[in-house]
């Protein structure tokens, strides 16, 4: 049997890759795509919790996760849309009308 | 006892006048204004007719009646409660107050006709009288306190009423601000007390105080210090030395103002206040002293200032200094219900010379000064011989109210000091003069004005009744104490005994007469009248025989002369040393050190330091999205390696 330790690592290295392409990606859509690779490391690691405890809650905070997800790309693709329409780009340094 | 269980409606009516007026006056015709007026201070005065009816039928088990409507402060072990009491000495305060204060509010109506301030002014009077019936009818301190401030509030408003004029504001700043200190000594005194007894309520306070030893003569104990720190109040509100400067100059409001505030009524609180306490002053022979020396200083200091004034309100305004002076010597010398017969007899005749002042001054069109009046006897008849009998009251003259009241108070401070009563007899003889000065000056003589520029008139009939009504009472108002001189009993101070049970017995000196034709004789012409005779021979040698003479003896004596001009200069003397240094500290410490360094600098500072550290901390705001994710990351790691460092 594989021993938990991996699959937290693999969640660690996916969760840290998902930080370095959101801070590091300029495109909003890749900075998405980003999110839900961490989203899905850390739906990683309730699992692996979920069964190395032998508890069931881990995974059915999972659905919710997945759930929540869901909703957020409809609405997050939804705005993306929006942007894209507004100024013609998905260059996130382009999107900085907060400034002063 | 319906009445004396709804004692609140005396006060509140005249409120509710003052409260309808001060709203609505101002759009209604001047009938309205006065008929809410005078309904409120009628009714009022009625009310308290039948409270003093019934309280005469009170047993003497259930005097002095007090009756509690609410707790309106209560805090830890202090409470204080909205209580009111009526006893025999609040029923004197009661009738005076109410009785004359309609008597003014009538005449009022004809004197301020054709003011454009009229329903200010009679919302302003009625307020005053609201105050003033909680001060005499509250039953603890700290509600008579309340009185206290309030009349001096409607005080200063009506003493600034023409508020265009800039002398009048100043005299209401003036009297604000003197009243101020005084004020201040009775809130001590009164904090004192309840410290000392832990309880304001009269029916507490004053028989602890009159169990408590006397403190030994020479001592100042806590029963002196109270004593002398509700003095000071005194000396504030009822303008004693060193305190009266502000009296004079209060003359600059409306007459009939000066009438019930500055001579009637509220100047008088300061007496009552002190009678009121006078168990706590009869266990403290140094506050005895003080007050006597400084009413009998402050009678004779101010009837000679009141010698040399031209303006007739002036003199009536240091007269009614002088007066007050002569009821703090009746407290001081012990014979405390003779100060309160003074206050009364005092509140009928300076009630109708003001009164008639006012009517003098409404004659001559608004002119105040003597010397540029003369003649008028015949002119306005009904003010004349109305004035004629207030200064025959308050000269002295035997039979007459002032008579009473002011020999009463002479034969018990010569029971106590020949020096008092000698200074005492001397005032009445200067007060015998400067009153006869103000009459002949005023209605004999040869007319000073023009003719041509003054219509004198005679004043309308609602100004003349109440002249009348005073007159009246200024012939008789003495009169309960009249028995005694033919061996019978003095009522006024039987009717105030109840009160007095536990001072000393009065001095009755006059009381021991056995009704002797000689002995009556000798009373009725005692040394203080045959003063007042002299006084009034000078006055008419002065101003009637040789009207020439005065100003050759002011040129022969200038210096006394110029003294007595210049007040003593009190007025200056209080500026140089008092007015000046703390306008100099306002302006050049307070001012520029402390407000603008200290007071600005923090504020300022304050506001500096967010400016610039918001300045720096708005840079980490780039408007950039990946550098807010950066910025959560580093914020994520950094936490998550504390908690593992806690946790390990």
């Amino acid at each position: 049997m594989v021993p938990t330790s991996y699959f937290l690592v693999l969640s660690a290295i996916l969760f840290g890759l998902g930080v370095v392409a959101f801070i590091f990606k300029r495109n909003i859509l890749t900075i998405f795509m980003s999110i839900e690779l961490m989203l899905n490391a850390v739906n990683l690691a309730f699992i692996t919790f979920s069964r190395a405890l032998g508890q069931l809650q881990g995974q059915v905070f999972v659905f919710f996760v997945i759930v929540v997800a869901a909703a957020e790309a409809a609405v997050g693709l939804a705005i993306i849309i929006l942007i894209n329409r507004n100024r013609g780009t998905l260059n996130v340094e382009r999107v900085d009308s907060l400034k002063d | 006892m319906p009445a004396l269980t709804y004692l609140w409606i005396i006060p509140l009516l005249p409120l509710l006048g003052a409260a309808t007026n001060g709203i609505f006056g101002r759009h209604w015709s001047k009938a309205a204004v006065s008929r809410v007026a005078l309904t409120s201070t009628t009714l009022s005065f009625l009310a308290a007719l039948e409270v003093v009816r019934e309280f005469m039928t009170l047993p003497p088990a259930q005097i002095p009646w007090i009756h509690s409507y609410f707790t309106w402060i209560s805090a830890g072990g202090f409470r204080a409660d909205f209580a009111l009491q009526v006893d025999q000495l609040t029923v004197i305060m009661l009738l005076v107050v109410t009785g004359v204060g309609w008597l003014i509010h009538i005449y009022s109506t004809g004197y301020m006709h054709d003011d454009p301030g009229y329903s200010r002014f009679f919302a302003y009077l009625n307020l005053f009288m609201f105050f003033m019936l909680v001060l005499i009818l509250a039953a603890n301190y700290l509600l008579m306190f309340v009185g206290w401030e309030g009349v001096g509030l409607c005080s200063y408003l009506l003493i600034g009423f023409f508020f265009l004029k800039k002398s009048a504001t100043n005299a209401g700043n003036k009297a604000f601000w003197v009243n101020r200190i005084g004020d201040f000594g009775f809130l001590l005194g009164v904090l004192l007390i309840f410290r000392t007894f832990s309880s304001l309520d009269f029916a507490t306070v004053l028989p602890a105080a009159a169990k408590m030893p006397a403190d030994p003569a020479g001592h100042i104990g806590v029963l002196t210090a109270i004593a002398l720190l509700l003095f000071v109040g005194a000396t504030g509100k009822s303008a004693q030395l060193p305190l009266y400067v502000w009296l004079p100059d209060a003359m600059e409001g409306p007459t009939p103002v000066s009438a019930l505030i500055h001579a009637a009524t509220m100047v008088t609180a300061g007496v009552y206040m002190v009678v009121r306490s006078h168990v706590i002053f009869l266990n403290a022979p140094i506050a005895m002293e003080v007050v006597a020396t400084v009413g009998c200083l402050t009678a004779l200091f101010a009837a000679t200032i009141g010698l040399v004034q031209t303006d007739i309100k002036k003199v009536l305004a240091y007269s009614t200094v002088s007066q007050l002076g002569y009821m703090f010597l009746a407290c001081g010398v012990g014979a405390f219900s003779a100060g309160i017969f003074h206050l009364m007899t005092h509140a009928f005749f300076k009630g109708l010379l003001f009164l008639a002042a006012g009517s003098v001054i409404h004659a001559m069109g608004g002119e105040q000064d003597m010397r540029k009046m003369g003649g008028l006897r015949k002119k306005i008849p009904v003010t004349f011989w109305t004035m004629f009998m207030a200064t025959l009251a308050i000269s002295g003259a035997p039979g007459f109210s002032g008579f009473f009241s002011k020999d009463e108070i002479l034969n018990a401070s010569r029971n106590v000091s020949p020096v008092l009563w000698f200074l005492g007899v001397l005032t009445a003889g200067l007060t015998s003069f400067y009153m006869f000065r103000l009459l002949f000056l005023t209605f004999f003589g040869k007319e000073n004005y023009d003719e041509h520029h003054v219509h004198v008139h005679e004043s309308p009939k609602n100004m003349l009744v109440p002249l009348v009504v005073l007159a009246i009472l200024s012939v008789c108002g003495g009169w309960m104490a009249a028995p005694q001189f033919f061996g019978g009993v003095n009522h006024f101070d039987n009717f105030l005994a109840p009160v007095m049970a536990t001072a000393h017995a009065p001095v009755a000196a006059a009381a021991e007469s056995s009704g002797g034709v000689m002995e009556i004789l000798q009373a009725l012409l005692g040394i203080p009248v045959i003063f007042g005779l002299i006084g009034f021979l000078l006055a008419w040698w002065l101003y009637v025989r040789s009207p020439e003479t005065p100003k050759k003896l002011a040129a022969s004596l200038s210096g006394v002369y110029k003294l007595l001009l210049g007040k003593y200069f009190v007025d200056e003397i209080y500026i140089a040393a008092i007015v000046r240094p703390l306008v100099w500290i306002s302006d050049n410490i307070l001012w520029h050190v402390v407000d603008e360094g200290a007071i600005d600098g923090v504020v300022n500072g304050v506001a500096s330091v967010s400016r610039e550290s918001g300045n720096q901390l708005r840079r980490a705001n780039t408007g950039n999205v990946r550098s807010y994710a950066a910025w959560i990351a580093v914020g994520v790691f950094v936490f998550t390696t504390l908690l593992l460092w806690m946790v390990a």
